[in-house]
């Protein structure tokens, strides 16, 4: 029986690990292309820098998904949030940064409250609400922004250095990402609410029949997501310095390919954030090792692609392997 | 009962009088129950005695209309599962409800696992509280382990150690047994015996008497949703259980026309399907009502669709007039002259949001159609022929089938069927859920069927129903054939024997 445990405790590192490799692979690669991928200060920074958004919202979907759900308007949400950034620093001048991070992910936390609240009280999916109000979030964004933009000279110095600082060679941008990792990772191994976000998406039935609170839980679930992808909407005006209104465009897609490449199943019940970042990490990085390597463009989507199916296929793979495995050990013991 | 109580304690749970309908349904005419502490109380009766409604109304689950629900002699009402859970009452289902991707250990504490200060789960002690529990249940699962991929028996026990770790006073099993091997049960009823010792009130709902009588001490009997009787173990036996259980009067709610038995149109030999079914032979002749008996779950439904085609089955033959008739082709029953009126109408016979014309020409669309079109007139004119000869009581051919009434929806189901002409019909729980006055309606028309010389095949778990309707009566238990009874051998006690007890024959 421990054999058993043992095998499955490395099963769920076995995912990681691999990631981990293919995450190496592609490093050292581009590198060998080309040393500066790695070896020149702008490369090491922005290996680990350009993940850290996506990382966020990666972590915020990777939740969503696992109570069974998904949330498409991360995007929007980005965007509104990093124009929201921009507008405050313009329109209230001297307000403190602190203050711009927290009202970028409560503004984040309402949005993501609207989708929740519609989901749970309309019963209507959430692949179909969420859709909708990523248009909805869009829209209201061109409507604010129109046609014009905000600029790196509209922020202050404090904040847009921000965007590239770093303490011990580290991005801040990455500390804030892993350190709001671990706390919600923590938070999802370690105490009872984590944990129903588990049983709702395993089993929505059998969670009422425990008497669990769903509908709290899915709300909660994405009011997260909402939060963390206000938060990286602020980052991103931090990181970039330039915002339009289309700024996100994609990432709801991106985040969704990170949590499933990190092994968070679709269907909910499966996973952990850890597997998301790391899948956020590997996204990104393949992005950018692409062009390094000499691959079109157009191969280098087609290249996550390949990723995404190859992770769900191999998830497949291994589910079945196990679950043949399990019952052999029932038959074993019975 | 003899030993005298000087100061009896009040019940452990009591229901009196409890009353539940959903519509015009009545569900539960007047639930009675007293669970005492120490005891397992066996609860027996038909299919739709009303037995899962009381249990649900306990678990709080459904909301009883009227009645009293006391527990330890304080009258209470439950609005949610967790109330119901809070209150000491613990529900095992016949197929367990947990989390697949889970482990054990998680499975049994989920929504209330121990914590320490700051509100973090420590995961030691709820896996040493797991395998203490196992231990004392005396059955060896793994804690660690994931869900998925457990026996039935194994997420039972699971179960039960959820309840037990609620320190749960009242538990209920509702028919825990009907998915078990013969080692699995005989480890469910050690577990019991131990609950029980420990003075827990346990509630065995079952339909294999022989179990009611070896683990039980207390029995009640339920018919047609209201309590009949209380009795000692001890002091009944299986025949006076069986005739509580059947004890009516088959009303004049089944006209059934005389026909002329013809030729044989149906024949199967041997179907098996391993885990089903097995060696099911019989046949149905034209103009000839076959009555299918047995409780739910025996496989009759399975053996239905096996019939027609829309599952597959492994050995056996299944003939019509004479000709092979290949499996797993529906397409080609149908068009040989097969209808199925499936169980479940909504989900299978009808196109809810389509209008009743669409419904009934479903089945003969490619009749219909001119020039490869569908046209909305000839569909029409069709619908129009069933709809009146079948009394269908609708507003207007368009509207949607969904907005009908479950009688008239089977009608509807019916009348699709009728219009492709078979030879061979099998209707499956023809009136599950159809009020009194239209279930005499489905049965005239039924046995007018009959009467045109169709070969009727008809699966009901409505006792009355079927000795009312049928010229032969087929019975099936877990999975096998067990009796055949002519029209006038068959009473409600020998068919009801046939369909819970196991056959004295040694194999």
């Amino acid at each position: 029986m421990s054999a058993a445990t043992s095998y499955l405790k490395s099963l769920g590192k076995a995912r990681e690990l691999g990631i981990v490799i293919a995450l190496l692979l592609v490093i050292a690669a581009a590198t060998l292309r080309n040393p500066n991928f790695l070896f020149s200060s702008d490369g090491f920074r922005d290996l680990l820098l350009t993940p850290s958004l996506l990382l966020l919202v990666a972590v915020g979907q990777a939740v969503v998904i696992i109570t069974r759900n998904i949330d498409l308007s991360v995007s929007s949400v980005v965007g509104l949030s990093a124009y929201l950034t921009g507008r405050l620093f313009i329109d209230v001048p001297g307000i403190p940064i602190v203050a711009v991070i927290l009202a970028g992910a409560a503004f984040g936390a309402v949005l993501g409250a609207i989708n929740g609240l519609l989901i749970a009280f309309a019963r209507v999916p959430a692949l179909v609400i969420t859709l909708g109000t990523m248009y909805i979030y869009r829209g209201l964004n061109v409507a604010w922004a129109g046609s014009s933009r905000i600029n790196a000279s509209d922020l202050p110095l404090g904040f847009r250095a921000l965007g590239t600082q770093q303490v011990l060679g580290i991005p801040v941008l990455t500390i804030i990402a892993v350190v709001v990792l671990v706390i919600v990772a923590w938070y999802l191994r370690n105490m009872r609410g984590g944990r129903e976000f588990y049983a709702i998406g395993s089993d929505p039935d059998a969670a009422h029949l425990y008497g669990l609170k769903v509908t709290r839980r899915i709300v909660v679930a994405f009011v997260l997501s909402g939060a963390l992808s206000g938060l990286a909407g602020v980052l991103f005006a931090a990181r970039y310095g330039t915002v339009s209104s289309a700024a996100g465009t994609g990432w709801e897609l991106q985040a969704i390919g990170a949590a499933v490449i990190g092994g968070v199943a679709i269907a909910g019940g499966v996973g952990t954030l850890w597997g998301a970042a790391l899948g956020a990490f590997l996204l990104m990085t393949i992005n950018r090792a692409l062009p390094i390597l000499g691959i079109h463009d157009f191969w280098s989507r087609a290249v996550v692609g390949v990723l995404i199916i190859g992770a769900i296929v191999l998830d497949r793979v291994l589910a079945v392997r196990q679950s043949r495995r399990l019952v052999a050990e029932r038959e074993e013991t019975a | 009962m003899e030993d005298a109580v000087v100061t009896p304690s009040p019940p452990a749970l009591e229901l009196e009088r409890v009353v539940k309908s959903f519509g015009p349904v009545v569900a539960l005419r007047s639930g009675s129950l007293t669970m005492r502490r120490g005891s397992i109380h066996a609860l027996v009766g038909e299919n739709g005695a009303g037995k899962s409604t009381l249990v649900k109304i306990v678990a709080g689950l459904y909301r009883r209309d009227s009645g009293e629900l006391r527990l330890e002699g304080e009258s209470v009402d439950f609005t949610s599962t967790s109330q119901s859970k809070a209150a000491g009452i613990a529900v095992i289902y016949q197929e367990p409800t947990l989390f697949p991707d889970l482990t054990v250990t998680e499975n049994i504490f989920m929504g209330r696992q121990p914590t320490d200060r700051i509100g973090r789960i420590d995961r030691r002690a709820m896996r040493a509280e797991a395998l203490e529990i196992f231990e004392r249940l005396g059955v060896a699962i793994n804690p660690d382990r994931v869900v998925e991929g457990l026996s039935i028996a194994d997420q039972q026990l699971i179960e039960i150690a959820k309840a037990i770790s609620l320190d749960a006073r009242v538990m209920i099993m509702d028919e825990p047994t009907a998915a078990l091997s013969g080692f699995e049960v005989e480890r469910l009823f050690a577990v019991a015996r131990s609950l029980r010792d420990e003075d827990r009130a346990l509630l065995f709902i079952s339909h294999r008497f022989d179990e009611v009588f070896e683990l039980c001490d207390t029995v009640t009997v339920m018919r047609d949703g209201s309590y009949i009787d209380t009795l000692p173990i001890d002091e009944t036996s299986v025949d006076e259980l069986v005739s509580l259980m059947v004890g009516r009067d088959v009303t004049e709610m089944y006209p059934k026309l005389p026909a002329d038995v013809g030729d044989v149109v149906l024949e199967v030999e041997g179907l098996t399907r391993t885990g089903v079914f097995r060696d099911i032979s019989f046949s149905v002749r034209a103009g000839e009502i076959v009555g299918l008996a047995g409780l739910v779950g025996a496989g009759r439904s399975e053996v239905a669709r096996a019939v027609f085609g829309v599952d597959r089955y492994e050995a056996g033959s299944v003939r019509l007039h004479g000709r092979p008739l290949p499996g797993g082709n529906p397409r080609l029953s149908t068009a040989r002259g097969v209808a199925l009126v499936p169980e479940d109408r909504r989900k299978q016979g009808l196109v809810l949001d389509d209008g009743v014309s669409r419904n009934i020409t479903l089945s003969i669309r490619s009749r219909l159609a001119k020039w490869g079109l569908l046209w909305s007139g000839l569909e029409n004119e069709a619908a129009k022929v069933w709809a009146s000869r079948l009394e269908v009581k609708t507003a207007a051919l368009d509207a949607e089938a969904g907005t009908l009434s479950g009688g008239n929806q089977q009608k509807l189901v019916l009348g699709k069927w009728l219009a492709t002409e078979p030879k061979l019909l099998i209707v499956d729980e023809p009136t599950r859920g159809i009020d009194v006055g239209t279930k005499a309606e489905v049965h005239r028309l039924i046995s007018t069927l009959a009467q045109q010389g169709i070969a009727i095949l008809m699966i009901s778990s409505e006792l009355p129903e079927v000795l009312g309707m049928a010229d032969r009566v087929l019975v099936m238990r877990e999975g096998s054939l067990t009796a055949e009874f002519s029209r006038d051998e068959a009473t409600p006690e020998n068919v009801m024997r046939a369909a819970t007890v196991a056959q004295e024959v040694s194999r």
